[in-house]
Order: C-alpha cells, then sequence, then structure tokens
C-alpha cells in the first residue's frame, strides 16, 4: 500500500540501476537529505549539535568503514580506534605543516593544509596504515586476524604516546585543533557555529555513504563479498584475494580515517591517544556495525544512531526528568545498553538493518498481508 | 559572539528556557568507571559544601546555590556533552576534576566567557591569566607539586640530591606528562638522574614497571596517579619491598583510597598536599548539622573528611569565597558566569577569612590577580599511619622554585598564545 513497485516502471538501465529503484523509497531519501541539509541546520544549537549530531554523524563515518571491512569484506578487525588515531594525527599534522627532519636538521615544511584536504590527508594516510597492517589478512583469517589487528590497535597508540613529532613536541603530548576555516567560516576552535560544523560533517558523511554504497554494489563490492562468503570459491572463480583484501582494508581505513580526523578536529577539539582511541573504541564501532547490521549501509547509521543516542537519551530521561542521582542513570545506562544489545542478538541476529526490511516487506503487503 | 543561522526563527523556542533563580555551580562529577573512588568523595565534599550554605546562610548573599550533577566518568567525550547541558543551567563556575577534559574546555569557556578552576590539575601554565583569561589554577599546580616534592628531597638529604636516581611513575596521559619538564630541568640543576616509567589507562598493570623500578633501584619514587592506579602502584611497591617513606605522591595519589588495599605495607606512604587533612576543623561541625543531620548528605555521605571530600569542600568553598568577592565587585547578587570569571581574578583568600569560615589553617594565604591565576603554589607533605588510618600533615606549606616555574609557564604560554593567535595581556 504505502511502499510498493507497482506501476513503476524502469526503462533505462540507469533507471533500473540506481539505488533506490522503488520511487517511495527514493523520495524518502531525498527528503531525508533535504532535511538534513536545509533544515537541520537551521535548528542546531551547541548542545545539539555536540552532544548528538556530531558523534553520530562521525560514528557514522567510522561504522561504514568497518562494515565495509567486517560486513562486507569478512574480515575481523579490532584495530579500529588505532586507525581513527592515524588520521586524527594525520590530520592534525597536515594542519599544522608536516616537518620533516634528517639528522636532527629540519630539512622542510610543508605548507598548513586547509582543514579540508588535512581530513582527506588523514584518510589517505590511515589508507596506507590499514592497507600495511591488512597484510596479515593473506594469511591468517577469523579470531587470528583478530587478534592481528588489535595487535594495530595497541602498536599504534604506543606510537603516537612515544614519539613526540606527532604532537609536534607539546609538553602534555595531546594534540589540539588550532583555528581553521573553510570559505571564510570557521570550522575547527572553540568559537564556531554549529550549523558550519555540522554541515562540513554532514558532507563527508553523505559522501562516504554514496561512495560507500556505489563501491559495494560495484565489481569491487562483489568480490569482497565472494571472498566473505567462501575464499577459496572466490579465488577459484578468478577473485584475487590480495587486491580484494587489501583493497577492502584500504578503503575501509580510509573511512576510519576521515571518522578520526573529524573526531579530533572538529569535534573534540583536543584529543589524548590513549584516552580517545583506546580499545574501547573498537569495540564501540563493531558493536555498531553487529547492532547495526553488519553488510549494510543503512545498518551503519543505525548502528551509529543507536550506541551514541541511547544513552544521551537515557541520561535526560533519568537525570533532567526523574531527578535520579547521576551514578544511579550512568550504571543503569551500562545495563540497559548492555541488555539491549543482548536482546538485539538474540531477537534479531542481523541487526536493525533486518528489521528495517522486515518492516519494509510488511508495509508493501499493508493492509493485505496475504 | 556566536550567532546562529536563522536565529530569528528559533528565537520563539529559545525564550522557553527556564528562569535563572539560583546561582549554579555545576559539578562535573564520577562516580562510576575506574577513577570513581576519587572522583566520589570529591564530588561529595563540592556538593555538601553547598548545601550547609543554603541551610546555614541562605546560600550565598542571599541568593540560594544549587549544584547539578553531570556524570562524566573521566571520558572526555562525555565531558563535553555534560559541559554542553550544564551550560544550559547558567553555570557560574567549571571544575571537571580531569585534565583531558580541562583541555578541551580551556578554549571553549573562553569563547563562552565562563571562568574554569582546575585546582591542582590541568594546564599548569593556564596560571598565567594575561593568556589563560578563563582558566584559573589556585592554589598550586603540578609543577609546583614536582618542585615540592624535590625541595622535601632536598631537605631530607641535607640540600644535596647529586647523584641520586629518582623515578617518575607517572598516568600515560597529559596529566601525568606535565611534570617530566619541570623534572627535568630540576634534575640538571640538582644533579639527580631522572628515570621516567609511564604506566597506561586505567593502571591495573604495573608488574612491568615496578620490575624495572627493582631492577633500576632508583632512591625516590615520585608518582602521578589517579583513580585504580594508585592503589595498583602502592601494592605493587609493597611488593617489591620498596622502602615507603621514599615513595611521593601528587596531591591525587594520596588519598584513604589508595593506601588501604595495600594494608600494613602501605605505612609510611608519603604524599604531596595544598589543603589540610582530616576531619579537625570546626566547618565539620556544620556540615553535621546542616546537612548530615538533616539527611541532606551527597552521594552516600561515608566520605566526610577523607582527603578528596576535604578538596572538594575546599574547591566549593573558593568557589563560594569568589561568587560573594564577585557580588560585592559588580554590586548584584546575581552574578553572571563572566562576573564570577571577575570575582575569581580579584579572589583574596587570607588566614582570618579561612579562620571566620571554620577551616583556620586549612589551605595556604594567597591572592589571585590577572597576571596570576594560579596562587603562590605553597605544597606540603603528608604521610600515612597505617595503624591509624589517617594522614597526618608532616611539613610547612613551603614555597616552591618559583624561578624555574615562571620560567617555563611563561614559555608554554606563549607557545599556546601563539598557537591560537591570543595577544596577551590584562583587560
Amino acid at each position: 500500500m504505502f511502499y510498493r513497485e507497482a506501476g513503476d516502471f524502469s526503462t533505462t538501465y540507469a533507471e533500473d540501476q540506481q539505488t533506490f529503484p522503488i520511487k517511495f523509497d527514493r523520495y524518502r531519501y531525498y527528503l531525508v537529505l533535504f532535511v538534513a541539509i536545509f533544515i537541520v541546520p537551521f535548528v542546531l544549537n551547541d548542545y545539539w549539535v555536540n552532544s548528538l549530531m556530531m558523534p553520530f554523524l562521525i560514528y557514522s563515518i567510522a561504522a561504514l568503514g568497518l562494515n565495509i571491512l567486517v560486513g562486507y569484506c569478512g574480515q575481523v578487525s579490532l584495530g579500529t580506534g588505532g586507525f581513527m588515531a592515524v588520521g586524527a594525527y594525520s590530520c592534525y599534522k597536515f594542519m599544522t605543516g608536516v616537518d620533516i627532519w634528517w639528522g636532527g636538521e629540519l630539512l622542510f615544511r610543508l605548507p598548513e593544509f586547509n582543514i579540508f584536504f588535512a581530513v582527506i590527508m588523514g584518510g589517505v594516510m590511515t589508507a596506507f596504515v590499514g592497507v600495511l597492517f591488512g597484510l596479515p589478512s593473506l594469511r591468517i583469517k577469523g579470531f587470528y586476524l583478530a587478534v592481528a589487528t588489535l595487535a594495530a590497535q595497541f602498536f599504534l597508540v604506543w606510537l603516537f604516546n612515544r614519539v613526540s613529532w606527532f604532537y609536534n613536541y607539546s609538553a602534555s603530548g595531546q594534540i589540539s585543533a588550532p583555528e581553521r576555516e573553510l570559505f571564510g567560516v570557521l570550522i575547527t576552535g572553540p568559537s564556531t557555529t554549529p550549523w558550519a560544523v555540522y554541515l562540513f560533517c554532514l558532507f563527508f558523511t553523505i559522501a562516504s555513504a554514496v561512495i560507500a554504497r556505489n563501491l559495494t554494489r560495484g565489481a569491487a563490492g562483489r568480490k569482497w563479498m565472494a571472498i566473505r562468503d567462501m575464499d577459496i570459491a572466490a579465488e577459484i572463480i578468478g577473485v584475487n584475494p590480495l587486491k580484494a583484501k587489501l583493497t577492502a582494508f584500504m578503503v575501509s581505513s580510509f573511512f576510519i580515517g576521515i571518522s578520526g580526523a573529524l573526531f579530533f578536529s572538529v569535534y573534540l577539539g583536543a584529543v589524548e591517544v590513549g584516552e580517545a582511541f583506546g580499545i574501547q573504541k573498537s569495540f564501540l564501532v563493531l558493536f555498531m556495525i553487529i547492532i547495526g547490521g553488519l553488510g549494510s549501509i543503512f545498518g551503519s547509521f543505525a548502528g551509529a544512531a543507536f550506541l551514541v543516542l541511547l544513552p544521551v537519551a537515557l541520561k535526560v530521561v533519568g537525570v533532567d526528568w526523574l531527578g535520579w542521582p547521576t551514578d544511579i542513570v550512568a550504571h543503569l545506562q551500562l545495563v540497559i545498553v548492555g541488555l539491549l544489545i543482548i536482546v538485539f542478538l538474540i531477537a534479531e541476529p542481523h541487526g536493525i538493518n533486518q528489521l528495517w526490511r522486515v518492516a519494509k516487506e510488511k508495509l508493501r503487503l499493508w493492509p493485505f498481508p496475504h | 559572539m556566536k550567532y546562529k543561522l536563522g536565529t530569528m526563527a528559533v528565537a520563539a523556542m529559545m525564550a522557553a528556557s527556564p528562569v535563572l533563580a539560583d546561582l549554579v555551580f555545576p559539578s562535573m562529577s564520577y562516580r562510576t568507571g575506574p577513577y570513581a573512588a576519587g572522583g566520589i568523595p570529591f564530588a561529595d565534599g563540592y556538593a555538601d559544601y553547598f548545601t550547609m550554605l543554603n541551610a546555614r546562610d541562605g546560600g550565598i548573599g542571599g541568593v540560594m546555590t544549587s549544584v547539578p550533577e553531570c556524570e562524566t566518568a573521566y571520558n572526555t567525550e562525555k565531558g563535553v556533552e555534560c559541559y554542553e547541558s550544564l551550560k544550559d543551567t547558567g553555570g557560574l563556575v567549571y571544575q571537571p576534576l580531569s585534565t583531558g577534559i580541562t583541555y578541551q574546555l580551556i578554549p571553549k569557556t573562553t569563547a563562552d566567557d565562563i571562568p574554569m578552576h582546575t585546582m591542582g590539575y590541568g594546564r599548569t601554565s593556564a596560571k598565567n591569566g594575561e593568556v589563560f583569561t578563563h582558566t584559573f589554577n589556585y592554589p598550586a599546580n603540578y609543577w609546583n607539586g614536582a618542585s615540592g616534592a624535590i625541595n622535601y628531597l632536598l631537605k631530607e638529604n641535607a640540600g644535596d640530591l647529586k647523584g641520586k636516581k629518582i623515578a617518575l611513575v607517572y598516568h600515560n596521559s597529559a596529566y601525568g606528562k606535565e611534570p617530566i619538564r619541570t623534572l627535568t630541568e630540576l634534575g640538571a640543576k640538582l644533579g639527580f638522574e631522572l628515570l621516567e616509567v609511564p604506566v597506561d589507562h586505567p593502571g591495573q598493570e604495573q608488574k612491568s614497571q615496578w620490575l624495572q623500578i627493582r631492577r633500576d633501584k632508583p632512591d625516590y619514587v615520585i608518582m602521578y596517579g589517579w583513580g585504580v592506579m594508585n592503589q595498583v602502584a602502592v601494592q605493587e611497591a609493597a611488593n617489591i619491598r620498596f622502602p615507603m617513606e621514599n615513595f611521593i605522591g601528587i596531591w591525587w595519589s594520596g588519598s584513604e583510597n589508595d593506601v588501604l588495599a595495600a594494608g600494613d605495607a602501605a605505612n609510611g606512604y608519603k604524599a604531596l598536599t595544598f589543603h589540610g587533612v582530616g576531619k579537625d576543623f570546626p566547618v565539620f561541625a556544620d556540615i553535621q548539622k546542616y546537612v548530615v543531620d538533616a539527611g541532606k548528605a551527597a552521594g552516600a555521605g561515608d566520605q566526610i573528611g577523607t582527603v578528596l571530600y576535604n578538596r572538594g569542600l575546599y574547591a566549593a568553598m573558593l568557589a563560594a569565597e569568589a561568587a560573594k568577592t564577585a557580588q560585592g565587585i559588580h554590586g548584584v547578587a546575581q552574578i553572571t558566569p563572566g562576573q564570577m570569571r571577575d570575582g575569581m581574578e580579584a579572589l583574596e583568600m587570607t588566614e582570618e577569612k579561612m579562620a571566620a569560615l571554620g577551616l583556620p589553617n586549612f589551605g595556604p594565604s594567597f591572592k589571585v590577580s590577572c597576571q596570576n591565576h594560579g596562587g603562590d603554589g605553597l605544597v606540603g607533605v603528608t604521610q600515612w599511619d597505617a595503624t591509624a588510618k589517617t594522614w597526618s600533615l608532616i611539613s610547612e606549606f613551603a614555597a616552591t622554585d618559583k624561578d624555574l616555574i615562571d620560567g617555563l609557564i611563561a614559555e608554554d604560554s606563549a607557545a599556546y598564545a601563539a598557537e591560537n593567535n591570543i595577544e596577551a595581556g590584562c583587560k
């Protein structure tokens, strides 16, 4: 009734192959984009952007990235936090001007990158590092690969703590984003406006989602999925596992790097590697894609929304409305989120995305279910 | 000033925000997570002092106070969320009790014209008020702590530390790294060797660090730890039979929580402090009467008189005194965060004032000015008695190496000013 393909005819291949072949779906997508771009920025305030929208958008990018690796290519990774750190520190180095030293002397210093390109460079550098740490995936898989990526996590955090070049020799070991602007509008620093940072993150989120969606339904994505489903069979039908696995690591790390760069420069403004990009971050993003749905773009968003918004919502209900002590609410929050994760995994192992798919199926038949 | 796209459109919605009636002292507390043992007593002390002011004096200058709490779990992301949500309550001064969150809030609070008090933590160079206009770290900072510990050791060694080996066991974060520079400089000046031993968050696993200490046999160990890291370190030190009287913690490593776990083995452990310990002050009678007996104690009410409770109380007292000062300067009872900042900058704590508040000799007297947001940095040493289960002050509140620290502060704050295009100067 609400949701049907009847009467929706495709007359060209392009129409048939578009991302949302059903008209209703397509309009809903346009509506969401319209609201996100033209309405939300006008009603945002500091609280909404800093506590909800920015973490949601940034974690969505990270979840998209990890979903490509875990959900589409089947390579388990626990190195997300470390890769986000690579993105953040590269972004920092590029936005303050990379200095190259040789034998104790300053060889040269790159000019400071615009924040937009610094974020992109964060992604590019992370893609390199991701490929490097993806190499073991050619030999090992499953839990053993998870352990290998876990090593990446700890190594990268240790590296950024240890080598003071990465944090420009600051005494505290923290990196903090100086004020930077794009087209004359402040993007980083304390005096930014909510709409500007929101739109900046939104741009990266939409671009990542569009790229990820199109990659996953093209040749590259099919190769990843072939590797995921059975790597030997994939190899026999002509998928090069070296290329497929390493491109998955590369693309995945690129997105994770972008999210790490945004996380540091736009969202927090100052980070400390151990605290911001520790192992908890790897697990958090992994939970997002498991809850949202492995191997789905929508699932990445749903999972990120679930884990970012739910704790805040519980806090608002518990502390602000019911007036309970903060520690009890914080403990309850852990219990409720944990419980919901378990319930989800038992009741719907394929995540929120599957719920959404079932709902769509039902809506398609409604009101005559047979 | 910040502006918003479509401000006109939402003006109607904004008008619905609550009318400010209280003096709001938000408490960014952490009662959960690996640092809760330190966060709970501090938050209790902070809340109880204001509860007592409300009940005994009817608030500050006739205006009641309120202390909304927000749980940060010592996590920077939650800290940002808390800051933004507490900002809507009109908070006068923020005390994040976390160096990581402090680093994030220094630029934000400055842009929002809200003062922040980082008492004995945070960015040390915030002492330079010409650069850090909205950040205060009186009465003492980490570098005073480092220098205080060394001065104490100098006194023990008749003024000579040449050839000694001193290990620094530190929380591997912005907090723990703070004293390294000062200790390195002091080492060069006084001729001792510094051994850096980092411990990663949260610090439950320190076997390798203490094995290193056992191997390298330093004469003294200084610790910059927090949360669960402290208990573990004291226990590990006991395990390798490191003499406790040669083990000195910063003030964040010197509470009951940190030593009780190790039992008798912790006897003699020392820690720095910048305020008095114990319950032997008249103000605790008022706390008992107006807060505890009235059933209004924050938390479980079992922390009263502990080291960190006293520190929370001290922070609350300094905030209340600054609010009084601000009310005096501006002649209004209902002050704004901007006026509160002026009050903090003009704050003067004298012995008479503290005696009148029921806290005689509780902390050093100091005077805040635009150039000096950090007080005089007087540091005392306390020692743990495992049989009596009490901390006692074993030295005076003594001065620290002002010349060295001021030089380092000038250098660090100048770097910050250059990085962020801040024009240093007093308004």
